[in-house]
């Protein structure tokens, strides 16, 4: 027998991180009459300096001034006819 | 799925064959193909019609969690799906007479994002999201989830069958949005799982297809539209179209729902699947429109007309679902079909 049969300890399950050691390049788009999505591996903090809550890797940024959860896009800018274009 | 309960001569024998063996089924297979060919012919419209839905609905559920009793070697029997095709085809003629498409956009995946914005942005109908923040009394929120959980409990699983068959920018997108949908990896944030919760925090049952009896027509008929886009690989557009607009028509009703159940006291628990969704689908619905429909079109253009169709026909067929239930409300009435499910 060459496998190792002793117990093994739990394996500690690694808190869950969104920005990964291998970089990958990050990407803004500036979503035409909507919000900044940005993907990649970024950090998104306050201007404390603190990580802001984070739920998913890729997000959008509220540029219209209009979501109830910024820095997070709820949609508002369908509703208050948000355009990016002059 | 637990079987649910026939709802007329069709349904019936489609529960009473699948649930037997595949030799001892060939003379109800014979017998069910007269019967649905007399049927679609003859009903007034298969959107409202409960037997011909539920049919559909639980031929459909073969591919996903089964039916309980129903043996797994019914999936691909072809007779069966030979059955299962002549309902779809009546089905999907209906869908298709619910869509006009206007002036085609451009095929640039800007065009398409677009377009997709404009007809998901224009006014259809009632707004179930405006009463329910308002209005709607804990019964209807009940009634509410009733509707809501014959989807949301498999919330995510129908766009998926669309995956294998893109590629790209688009496959990526649509990866992109169904890991979200899925938890990123946490079964307890999979939007079905939330789901279950808000259900759970009602007093319900959160096992899928636990109140599939209480479901009227329509109500299943917004959900085999989705199956039907899914599973057949030709309306992979429609299946792209559908989610698309699925996800541009979900942020701001689902900021309104959970204002509904705030309003009558239920806590985070019954609300965190709602207000996920609004930040989650300002998210997907820029992913959805840009990168998996306009990714699509742009590697793809003849597939605009089925994506544009796909993204008309749900709007369509939720708006008529809503429809229904606003008018039980508006006059008193319950929008189920009566059902233990509900009485207990």
């Amino acid at each position: 027998m060459t496998a190792d049969m002793t117990p093994k300890a739990p394996v500690p399950v690694p808190e869950r991180s969104l920005n990964s050691g291998n970089a990958a390049p990050v990407s803004i788009v500036a979503c035409p009459n909507g919000p900044l999505l940005i993907r990649g591996d970024f950090e998104l903090v306050g201007a404390d300096g603190e990580e802001l809550p984070r739920t998913r890797r890729t997000v959008a940024l509220c540029r219209c001034g209009a979501s109830v959860l910024k820095p997070y896009c709820d949609g508002s800018h369908k509703l208050t006819g948000f355009r990016s274009e002059p | 799925m637990k079987q649910p309960s026939p709802r007329g001569e069709i349904s019936t024998l489609v529960l009473n064959t699948i649930t037997g063996t595949v030799d001892a089924g060939q003379d109800s297979l014979a017998r069910l193909a007269t019967l649905v060919e007399e049927a679609v012919a003859a009903v007034p419209d298969i959107l409202y019609d409960d037997d011909l839905q539920l049919a559909l609905f639980c031929l459909y559920e073969l591919h996903y969690s089964g039916i309980d009793e129903a043996g797994d070697d019914w999936e691909w029997n072809p007779d069966l799906l030979r059955v299962r095709q002549q309902i779809e085809k009546a089905f999907e003629r209906r869908v298709r007479d619910e869509v006009i498409l206007g002036d085609l956009p451009g095929t640039t995946s800007e065009a398409v994002c677009a377009e997709l914005f404009r007809m998901t942005g224009a006014d259809s109908g009632p707004s179930m999201s405006r009463f329910v923040a308002k209005s709607a009394t804990d019964d209807q929120l009940h009634e509410f989830a009733v509707h809501k959980s014959i989807f949301q409990l498999k919330e995510a699983d129908p766009h998926t069958f669309a995956i294998p068959r893109l590629s790209g920018r688009a496959k990526a997108a649509l990866v992109e949005i169904q890991a979200d949908e899925y938890g990123n990896g946490l079964p307890a944030r999979m939007h079905s799982a939330l789901f279950a919760r808000t259900m759970r925090e009602l007093g319900m049952d959160d096992t899928y297809g636990a109140y599939l009896d209480a479901a009227p027509a329509i109500t299943l008929a917004t959900n085999n539209v989705m199956s039907l886009f899914g599973l057949n690989r030709r309306l992979r557009g429609a299946a792209v179209g559908h989610l698309a607009a699925y996800e541009m028509t979900s942020s701001q009703p689902n900021r309104l729902y959970s204002r509904g159940f705030k309003r009558h006291g239920y806590g985070e628990g019954a609300t965190e699947y709602f207000d996920e969704h609004v930040e989650a689908d300002a998210v997907h619905e820029q992913i959805a429109g840009r990168d998996m429909a306009g990714g699509l079109v742009e590697s793809d253009p003849g597939l605009l007309q089925d994506v544009l169709f796909g993204a008309a026909a749900g709007l369509a067929i939720d708006t008529r679902m809503t429809i229904h239930i606003m008018e039980a409300w508006e006059s008193g009435r319950s929008s189920l079909r009566p059902s233990a499910a509900m009485a207990s």
